[in-house]
């Protein structure tokens, strides 16, 4: 018996179980099983070449290979730390990797098992109660948020407000999801990195269904005013939604305890690292709103000898059952990397997340002082304490200086004409000290 | 014996009996569950703040209660998990509409590429080799679904559909249209019902006609000045093709409607028939169902969107493209742009491994796999003693459990070692098992599968009901689950 030499090498047959097969099927060839119509028969090519593995191999790394070498400063939403080897080795494991959703819990247990810890990390850094299995990522996590203040009867308004500093990729993927309920998304401004109190409330009136404010905000600002926010969302009837991460969520004050409604924002600061923008959404809300959040649920159940046992749960909330009523359209999730920021954590323990997070702000705030000491920097712009990051001053043109940067094998964001934003954590520290010298010599 | 007679012969003896079977591993349990949960082996809660804090005692947390447990205790608890979870490796897993089809091993080494792990706020020249791959990629689907741009954003199939329907909002828009109705065959996905509602549109659902088809009349009743979008899936559900898919795009263009084309079973047709030929104006790709990326228990997954011409300036935006003069690449903003429908640009390492997928493949073998998991599906279902009301089919068919419950039916088939077919769905077939083999199950691995179909097919409904009973755990409560919701640790220790 050979084994063919062409077609896909992940169909295992060979020649002659092809024949047999075709014999029993009562057909000549695989061609005669389809039943398309000429006019619509696809006769071209597609030009692909077909490669062996490692001629595969070779051709995406060389691709790759284009991609400059440099220590990334960077932030903004996406963060790298530090993954243990742990997650790696337990989350390729192919029962974890190449399972489906879980259907069939009988079969399943593992998995959901490992979401329902996960659920059970989220509730408790947040204080709320039904935590879901994930989103795809911190801004369709905002954007299911904002659909859900639809849902709830305890709240009015149609308006979103949102401060005026919002990353614009949050902003514009709330705006897809606000478009179908006809919301409109409004800004409250900004002062010093945080909330203007004040600001937000001239901005917060009876017609504003939803309040979101951030702890750390984009520019790295950890928030002071969270209970002022909650207030005020609370006194208009308007959902209070807080975005954050499991880092930040292990050290700052607990999302209940500021009178937060949902929290959203990005999980994948564990178990993931830089992916080029890849990430994974929380959302996590009260009691209250069970029944209308998005996405899927474990629950806890027990099985037919009365052992305890993990299902999917509350599915009439989900496309597959509840179609054009359902409260999301989400199918697909991102339930392996909920799996690698549950492994991280658990590797991380209590202590060694707070660590992390008590780090998260003294490598900022040590940088920012060393930067301040460069002529022509003067850091932190914003008279606040930090997490991860923060915005830099530069006498030089910002663009200038990151350029000049780069060429030192170092990133760094541009945000505005003078100012440039830094973000430094474990997986980067070790570089600081040649970072400071590049900024020394290009500020 | 064959395969088909050992399950037979395991079928014939007493349910509740063990005779037959043979468990070549022991397990572990305790009394109370199957693997205790973090939780219960360790609780230790640690206090935040305080005088060694970095910061003030009003921006803390007072504490934090977490599991602290040692690497070589978790190693154990997640292999244990893992254990009880059923993968595409474990056997075959043949869910309708799924396609769980092998996950090359390779993918996974390049998607851990530390040229792939960048941030992407850098500037284009400096991840010239991510956006050199991005661009490729999006060649391919375009050559792949007939279409002439296509972006890599959304970042699920579902992502994809929501993508799609606002850029077909946004072009009747931009044409001075308000189109309020999206209509979409009985027999469709449950995401296209969800995701035209969550875009804000009517949804008008088309019976089928009898032959599990489109009914065109029905169509041409159903649409007018009000269409924005039909959205199809072809081969359907049943695994049909759309026989007259001309005439059912030329009945929603005249109507000055758009053509939506659900990528979910393009597995069945690589190198046969392309979306863009048929007429289709957008349409997404699953890359995990056609390009074998993991589904990881649920994702992540990926939906790029493929658009004629015509629509190419409502894409996402950025959307890569090659610069004009030399070989570099660039991200641009697309003139009539929808926005984001991403944070960032969308679960890049999923679309690293389905590039190289498809890059491993080429044109022999992604032709050579839809014609095997059209050969297998048709080879399956000639195998099994079910009946399969409708065909001609592709790579999936659905059959009917007749007068057994199709969901204890599925849960019995586990006892045999194999993953049951998405059950009771589509409702068109009585008692519904949509089986999908895909091209990655061998002749012997389908004459497995075809004994277990059979050997639930001989058995009695008590049988059935009481199943699974050789799987980790037994039949679970869905009822109690969603009656009494526990979805935490902390919810255990409350009741």
């Amino acid at each position: 018996m050979t084994r063919k030499t062409r077609g896909s090498p992940y169909a295992p047959h060979t020649a002659a179980d092809t024949a047999a097969m075709l014999d029993a099927v009562g057909v000549a060839d695989e061609e005669a099983l389809f039943d398309i119509p000429k006019a619509v028969r696809f006769d071209g090519d597609f030009g692909i070449e077909a490669r062996d593995e490692q001629g595969t191999r070779r051709a995406v790394e060389r691709a790759l290979g284009r991609t400059d070498d440099l220590t990334e400063f960077l932030g903004r939403g996406h963060y790298a730390h530090y993954v243990p080897a742990l997650v790696d080795d337990l989350a390729s494991r192919q029962e974890f990797l190449t399972s489906y959703t879980q259907y069939q819990p009988e079969v399943a247990q593992g998995f959901l098992q490992a979401l329902f810890e996960y659920q059970s990390l989220l509730v408790e850094l947040t204080g709320l109660n039904v935590a879901n299995c994930s989103m795809y990522d911190a801004a369709s996590a905002l954007g299911e948020a904002a659909t859900l203040s639809q849902r709830v009867r305890s709240v009015s308004g149609e308006r979103v407000l949102v401060p005026d500093h919002l990353r614009a990729g949050k902003r514009e993927v709330l705006e897809r999801y606000a478009d179908g309920p006809n919301l409109t998304v409004d800004t409250y401004p900004t002062a010093a990195g945080t909330v203007d109190v004040e600001g937000l409330a001239d901005a917060v009136d009876d017609g504003t269904a939803m309040v979101y404010a951030e702890t750390p905000t984009v520019v790295g600002a950890i928030e002071e005013s969270l209970g002022a926010v909650g207030d005020l969302a609370a006194d208009h009837d308007a959902l209070f939604v807080l975005g954050s991460d499991p880092v930040a969520l292990a050290l700052l004050e607990r999302p209940a305890d500021v009178g937060a409604d949902v929290v959203v924002g990005e999980a994948s600061s564990l178990g993931l690292g830089a992916a080029g923008g890849m990430g994974m959404g929380l959302f996590v809300t009260r009691e209250d709103y069970l029944r209308q959040v998005p996405g899927r649920l474990v629950g806890a159940s027990e099985d037919a000898t009365g052992r305890r046992a993990f299902t999917l749960t509350l599915q009439t909330r989900e496309q597959h059952i509840r179609k054009e009523r359902a409260t999301s359209n989400i199918c697909t999730n991102q339930a392996w990397l909920a799996l690698r920021a549950a492994i991280h954590a658990a590797v991380l323990g209590p202590d060694g997340l707070v660590d992390l997070a008590e780090e998260c702000v003294r490598l900022p705030s040590d940088l920012a002082a060393r930067l301040d000491d460069i002529d022509g920097i003067r850091a932190p712009v914003h008279d606040r304490h930090h997490f991860r990051e923060f915005q830099a001053h530069t006498d030089q043109p910002a663009a200038a200086v990151a350029s000049a940067l780069e060429s030192e094998g170092f990133a760094v964001h541009v945000v505005g004409d003078h100012r440039i934003q830094v973000c430094v954590t474990d997986a980067t520290e070790p570089r600081t000290d040649e970072f400071v010298a590049a900024v020394a010599e290009v500020a | 014996m064959d395969e088909r007679d050992r399950y037979r012969g395991d079928a014939e003896v007493d349910s509740d009996s063990d005779a037959g079977t043979t468990y070549d591993q022991a397990r572990w349990t305790d009394d109370g569950g199957y693997e205790p949960l973090l939780a219960e082996k360790d609780q230790t809660e640690v206090a935040v703040g305080g005088d060694d804090s970095p910061l003030p005692d009003g921006l803390t947390r007072d504490s934090l209660e977490l599991p602290a447990l040692s690497e070589p205790e978790l190693a154990r608890h997640y292999a244990r998990l893992s254990e009880m979870n059923y993968g595409v490796d474990s056997g075959p897993f043949p869910l309708g509409s799924c396609t769980m089809k092998y996950n090359p091993k390779f993918t996974e080494d390049l998607a851990a590429h530390p040229d792939a792990a960048v941030h992407p706020d850098r500037p284009d020249e400096r991840m010239q080799g991510v956006l050199a791959v991005a661009a490729e990629l999006q060649d391919y689907l375009g050559r792949i679904g007939g279409m002439d741009a296509v972006t890599l954003q959304p970042p699920a199939g579902a992502a994809g559909e929501f993508t799609g329907i606002h850029i077909a909002r946004a072009y009747h828009e931009h044409n001075g249209e308000d189109r309020s109705e999206v209509v979409i065959p009985d027999s469709a996905h449950g995401t296209n019902f969800a995701t035209a509602a969550m875009a804000g549109f009517d949804v008008v659902e088309l019976p089928s006609a009898e032959d599990g088809r489109v009914d065109v009349a029905a169509l041409e009743a159903a649409v007018g000045d009000d269409t924005a979008a039909l959205m199809l899936t072809n081969p359907n559900t049943l695994g049909l093709f759309e026989r007259d898919i001309e005439e059912i795009a030329n009945i929603v263009h005249d109507a000055g409607g758009l053509l939506y084309y659900d990528g979910a079973n393009l597995n069945a047709l690589l190198g046969r028939a392309r979306p863009g030929d048929m007429g289709f104006d957008v349409m997404h790709y699953n890359v995990h169902k056609t390009f074998a990326t993991p589904h990881g228990g649920g994702g992540p997954g990926a939906g790029p969107v493929g658009v004629v011409e015509e629509l190419a300036p409502f894409l996402p935006t950025p959307h890569v493209r090659e610069r004009e003069e030399g070989t570099d690449y660039e991200r641009y903003e697309p003139a009539h742009s929808i926005g984001k429908v991403h944070g960032f640009e969308g679960n890049w390492l999923v679309l690293l491994k389905t590039h190289a997928y498809i890059a491993r493949l080429g044109d022999s073998g992604l032709s050579d796999a839809s014609a095997t998991a059209v050969l297998n599906a048709n080879y399956l279902a000639e195998r099994i003693d079910l009946d399969v009301p409708y065909g001609p089919f592709h790579h999936e068919f659905v059959a009917s459990a007749g007068d057994r419950d199709a969901a204890d039916f599925a849960k019995r088939m586990l006892d045999y070692g194999v993953h049951p077919p998405t059950t009771k769905w589509p409702e068109i077939v009585d008692e519904a098992l949509m089986t999908e083999p895909t091209e990655a199950e061998s002749k012997d691995a389908l004459e497995d599968l075809a004994a277990a179909f059979d050997a639930v097919a001989s058995e009695d409904a008590a049988a059935l009901e009481s199943a699974p009973e050789r799987t980790a755990a037994r039949r679970i409560d869905q009822v109690a689950a969603a009656r009494n919701p526990r979805l935490s640790w902390h919810a255990l220790e409350e009741k």
